[in-house]
């Protein structure tokens, strides 16, 4: 294997908040009944992490489980290990009506950080961003300006934010531009 | 003239003087100024010319809703134009310049047209303009587009300075409006702990109350205002914006806010405007009322100027727009100027009030004063060029006869107040017409519904009829309650505001003034002041058949202009009704839409512009491409090279070299745009059945096969090699532009019909980094690479298999949309720009040179491989394109099967695909039709094709081209004619659309 290359190789801004790329992360999509034992114990046991319900991700040490739709998961594990994992998961799964698929590449991811972050996402996003609105652990699939992109907040207030990795350029940018200083709306 | 008076100015501060130009003058106003109370203290009380007549205009609105006085502001990458001068807060160096004129503001050829108006009535340009025919041109056209239009549009060569931005935000409440009324519900629905937005559009809070004046619990409106604001601000729930106009109410709650962050410090970091995009469970209008002219003649003199609007530029900027000043109501509150403006010392010479009996309590404190009030009186014309000299009084019983005239500076007028009702109606809410105010309000009954069948709009205080301080506090703590309430909060007592109401006689209308007004004074009498239209022209409207007030509208202009007929609605239906013989209400109003003013393009562009104007998406070899000469292509989001144009060489002949090169050595294509969808499941092999024509359920593993797919309609819509991965696993490629079309039309069939099936598809798209490794040097140089074998029997054509190439895990393909031994190669996207590199460093020997989209096309057409969008345009079905093949009679059904049997599908004129040879060897015009006999029912010539592909052919050195035909297969070696735009007929011979290698030898090696 030749050394792995993210879209933008960690390119970082700083304005009203902090935005970085984050570089390669292990992702697997997994689409399947969510309510069947067989993919809950795949899941669990590939990441550490419980069974996601509507609108949250589940984390865990190194890996975690973000709710896509009622009928797929966004399986996060470590960038090396994804192959590894991805072979646990079918073999979980065998007998199982259900596609996992290694997305990993397939997508760029940011983080977003800072006292301005908040309102750097409700700039691009249509979504409630506000404290009670939003809050730790809530994973939420929306359009960021002229793309789809999802993100959660952790328990530090830092945003993860995912895309495909052919817009990476275009959402750094955007989060940049949403990031200027002096740019504030002063409202959360 | 208009002066700054010595006291008074409660929003400006004297210690801070502003410079600013308006057409080149120096002028001065104080910090706090409007542009337009800066200008009045200027003495510049005309500020423009009108549309159509050119006539002086000069400021009549103090507010949102002047018609007049638009400037352009600013210069060069800050221009802007139309600009209200009664919005434009005042900043040091501000420069501004009228519009609509021409030489200049004092002296203005156009204003001709004003003596002419006879010869320009309503409906001027549908009559006229009819014929003769050639005028339009030649005569009228260039006549319009010199003296039409207001400001001047911005120099196409600049940009925009300034950058924009979008907000998105939730509350429970918008409060749209920041007068006494929008705080006192917002107030009332903020106790209850409900989420409150409050948006005021100028940058100061409380309205018109501190300069109506009144009391509100037992204090001075101003007191009361910055004792409130205070306790909102103090709560965590509550949202202040100034400078921040709701715009637009639409659907579900949904709110537009204006937001103008640096307007007054153009320059300033940051953001310019912010759209606010809003979420509201429950919206409260508080958008006050707007004052009406009264029509009589010469009412557009500069100088004559609505009552409540003069009475702001004393007590909030100081400044009076006269010295000698006539106030002519049909209403109470006028007198509450002329009060104004007597206790700042200016002389009100008379105060005539349409009413026999006159007015109440403010009438009497008016007479006290000394101030002279005629009752029953009109004016029956103002008159004075550039600025009012003279007002003629009448009896308003009458033609205007019996004139007595009367030396003054300035007009106040007073019709009456009309609730600004615009927002209620965006989203559908209903008026109803109140006969005693004579103004149309909000229909609490009939409000804009929300998804849930119930009202999610309540106008507030004035802006709902409310006409009176006590009547308004009233309303506007009901509003807010019941905002919160709907909301889902329980409404909180105690939070209600009691103001005096004041003892005022009732309004009584006055559509005309005098009331019986002859025709020249109703020529001069304006109604539409921006799109010139006067009470003649809506009365001729009448009388040449236009009943509804849509029509008159669009016939007259009436409320058309950038204002949206903000002062002329009221008066112009008013009039209509009158002509017409019937009621106001049964004549109706027209539409009001948003924006409730116009907003900039910037703030609805946002963020996106420059280089985020559109996503642009890129593969992983991306860099590469643009470093080396990519003359870029895009291909829906993406950008695709198109040639790697070498210095010294064009494009063209790049794309020559390319395929030459591919031909016979080796080429490499960034193929990682192309779409792969990953199909799995117990059912996957019939879903595959049900997509694709022909057969895909008994693909064995490790193969791949060429399918087509079309729509339910029978036409096709996509095509791509379709690899068996295993027993339940397909994964399909598309087309660049079709991935995500194609994986949306999969998943729509999966969810909506064949819901029960075990399928599950999944776009990779991205996950890979593809390659096709092209030429005859092709299996040397992933040899040279080593890891798997390539070789013909390990890898044969139209098979795949997984291995490594180098040390690149990778899955490849032996496909050829180039008629050579080719590779496809994916490997993870990650490593897609190292694989590149290896491929181009191994190449070497090999004579290996990247190749674009164009050559891509060449390659294709020589071997007469179709290409979905150049072959195919929505209209087209397989069997037209020759390949009837590709679709399966064995199947019971697929997706297009029932369709292409219907008999225009099934028709044998369908038009063919044929391939085309220009005869002299030059290239066919893309798109040209081949002309056949005779003419067709429109006197042009019957086409018998179309050319779809067409190129210079390098390998066969000759242009080359297909085409859809009718009858065209059986026309082969037929010579027909296409005619070019550029007067020559091209002429090319029917033949195999199969150029190159027509065994299929070379890929097969």
């Amino acid at each position: 294997m030749s050394d792995p290359v993210s879209a933008l190789n960690g390119a970082a801004f700083s304005g009203m908040a902090s935005v970085t790329e984050g570089g390669l992360a292990g992702m697997i999509t997994l689409r399947g009944d969510l309510s069947s034992a067989k993919l809950k114990d795949a899941v669990k046991s590939a990441t550490g992490a419980a069974m996601p319900v509507s609108g949250k991700v589940e984390l865990s040490e190194d890996g975690g489980l973000c709710w896509m739709s009622p009928d797929e998961l966004l399986v996060l594990v470590r960038y090396e290990e994804v192959e590894a994992k991805l072979a646990e998961i079918n073999a979980g799964l065998k007998g199982e009506h259900a596609l996992a698929a290694n997305v990993s590449d397939a997508r760029a991811v940011f983080r977003v950080s800072g006292e301005g972050a908040r309102e750097v996402l409700a700039k691009l996003c249509p979504v409630d961003m506000s404290v009670d609105a939003f809050v730790p652990g809530q994973f939420r699939r929306t359009r960021m300006a002229q793309v789809a992109a999802a993100f959660w907040l952790d328990h530090d207030e830092t945003f993860h934010i995912v895309c495909f990795r052919s817009v990476a350029d275009y959402v750094f940018t955007l989060l940049s531009t949403a990031a200027q200083p002096q740019s504030e709306v002063g409202v959360y | 003239m208009s002066t700054r008076l010595a006291n008074q100015g409660r929003l400006i501060d004297r210690s801070k003087p502003i410079e600013f130009t308006f057409n080149g003058n120096r002028m001065t106003g104080y910090e706090g100024d409007t542009l337009a109370s800066a200008l009045l203290a200027n003495d510049q009380m005309m500020v423009g010319r009108s549309f159509k007549y050119h006539r002086p205009r000069g400021l009549v609105a103090s507010g949102a809703e002047e018609p007049n006085a638009l400037v352009g502001l600013g210069n060069g990458n800050r221009f802007e134009p139309n600009q209200r001068v009664t919005t434009t807060e005042l900043f040091a160096g501000l420069s501004a310049q009228s519009q609509n004129h021409w030489p200049s503001l004092e002296f203005d050829v156009g204003a001709i047209n004003t003596h002419l108006s006879r010869f320009l009535p309503a409906g001027f340009y549908y009559k006229m303009f009819m014929y003769p025919k050639a005028f339009w041109k030649h005569v009228y056209e260039p006549i319009i587009r010199h003296s039409a239009g207001l400001g001047k549009a911005p120099d196409k060569e600049l940009k925009d300075a300034d950058q924009y931005e979008h907000f998105y935000f939730f509350a429970d409440v918008v409060i749209v409006g920041g007068g006494v009324a929008g705080l006192q519900a917002a107030k009332a629905a903020a106790a209850t702990g409900a989420k409150v937005l409050v948006l005021e559009q100028t940058n100061t809070w409380g309205g018109r109350a501190p300069v109506d004046g009144g009391s509100i619990d037992d204090t001075d409106p101003q007191a009361w205002i910055e004792k409130t604001l205070a306790e909102l601000a103090a709560m965590d729930n509550v949202t202040l914006r100034t400078r921040c106009m709701g715009s637009g109410v639409y659907d579900h709650g949904y709110v537009l806010g204006y937001e103008r962050l640096t307007d007054h410090t153009p320059g300033e970091a940051g953001p310019r405007h912010r759209l606010w995009r809003i979420r509201a469970k429950q919206i409260v209008t508080a958008t006050g009322a707007i004052e009406r002219p009264l029509s009589f003649a010469g009412n557009d003199v500069p100088g004559v100027m609505l009552a409540g609007a003069m009475r702001d530029y004393v007590v909030n900027w100081g400044v009076t727009p006269g010295k000698r000043v006539v106030v002519v109501t049909n209403n109470d509150d006028a007198y509450r100027t002329a009060i104004t403006l007597h206790k700042a010392g200016v002389e009100v010479t008379r105060i005539l009030d349409a009413r026999p009996a006159g007015g109440g309590a403010l009438m009497e404190e008016a007479r006290q004063l000394g101030i002279r009030v005629e009752p029953g009186r009109a004016i029956a014309k103002v008159t004075g060029g550039k600025r009012v000299a003279k007002v003629a009084i009448c009896a308003q019983d009458g033609e205007g006869g019996a004139q007595e005239e009367i030396a003054a500076d300035a007009v106040a007028m007073s019709g009456g107040w009309s609730p600004v009702v615009h927002l209620w109606s965006h989203c559908g809410g209903k008026l109803i017409w109140d006969e005693a105010q004579a103004h149309f309000r909000p229909d609490a009954s009939r409000p804009p519904l929300g998804a849930d069948g119930s009202g999610f709009v309540i106008a507030a205080g004035s802006a709902n009829g409310a006409m009176d301080l006590g009547g308004v506090m009233a309303d506007a703590s009901a509003a807010g309650s019941a905002a919160a309430e709907a909301a889902g909060f329980a409404a909180k007592t105690g939070t209600a505001a009691v103001a005096s109401d004041s003892d005022e006689v009732p309004m009584q209308p006055i559509w005309l003034m005098p009331a019986k007004a002859d025709i020249k004074l109703r020529m001069k009498t304006w109604l539409d002041y921006q799109n010139d239209v006067k009470v003649s022209d809506v009365q001729l409207a009448a009388r040449e058949g236009y009943e509804s007030v849509e029509h008159t509208k669009r016939y007259t202009t009436l409320g058309m202009a950038t204002d949206q007929g903000k002062l002329s609605n009221i008066n112009g239906l008013a009039v209509l009704a009158d002509t017409l013989g019937s009621e106001i209400p049964q004549v109706g109003t027209t539409t009001f839409r948003p924006p409730y003013t116009p907003i900039s393009m910037g703030a609805i562009g946002g963020e996106a512009r420059g280089e985020i104007f559109q996503p642009v998406r890129k593969t992983p070899m991306h860099g590469w491409h643009d470093a080396n000469g990519a003359d870029w292509e895009p291909v829906g989001h993406w950008r695709r090279a198109y040639a790697f144009v070498r210095s010294n060489e064009s494009v063209e002949e790049a794309v020559a070299r390319e395929v030459t090169n591919t031909r016979k050595n080796l080429g490499l294509l960034d193929a990682s745009t192309l779409g792969k969808l990953i199909v799995k499941g117990a059912d996957a092999g019939r879903f595959m059945d049900m997509m694709y024509t022909n057969m895909m359920s008994n693909l064995k593993v490790g193969k791949c096969r060429y399918g087509l797919m079309c729509s339910e309609n029978g036409f096709l819509i996509d095509d791509g090699v379709v690899a068996r991965i295993d027993e339940d696993t397909w994964l399909c490629h598309t087309t660049t532009g079709g991935a995500e079309r194609i994986h949306g039309h999969m998943e729509e069939w999966l969810q909506t019909e064949w819901w029960d099936w075990k399928v599950y598809v999944a776009n990779v798209t991205e996950q890979l980094a593809q390659v096709a490794v092209v030429g005859p040097n092709a299996r040397k140089v992933l040899e040279k690479l080593g890891g798997m074998d390539v070789s013909k029997e390990a890898l044969p054509f139209m098979e795949w298999r997984d291995g490594k190439i180098g040390e690149f895990d990778c899955r490849a393909y032996r496909i050829s949309f180039s008629g050579e031994l080719s590779y496809e190669i994916a490997v993870p996207a990650s490593q897609g720009m190292a694989f590149w590199t290896a491929l181009l460093e191994a190449g070497q020997e090999f004579g290996v040179m990247p190749y674009g989209t164009e050559c891509l096309h060449i390659l294709r057409a020589e071997k007469g491989f179709i290409m979905i969008g150049d072959e195919t345009d929505g209209t087209v079905i397989p069997q037209d394109l020759g390949l009837s093949w590709a679709i399966s009679k064995k199947k019971e059904d697929f997706l297009g099967k029932r369709a292409q049997l219907r008999s225009h599908m099934a028709d044998p004129d369908r038009w063919q695909l044929v391939g085309l040879e220009t005869v002299d060897g030059s290239v066919l015009p893309d798109g040209a039709y081949a002309t056949g006999n005779g003419l067709n029912a429109n006197g042009q010539r019957n086409v018998i094709g179309r050319v779809t592909s067409t190129y210079h052919s390098p390998t066969m050195n000759k242009g080359i081209a297909m085409g859809l035909v009718h009858n065209g297969r059986k026309r082969t070696d037929e010579v027909i004619e296409f005619p070019g735009t550029d007067g020559t007929i091209y002429k090319a011979k029917i033949v195999d659309q199969v150029f190159y290698d027509k065994e299929g030898e070379k890929q097969n090696v």
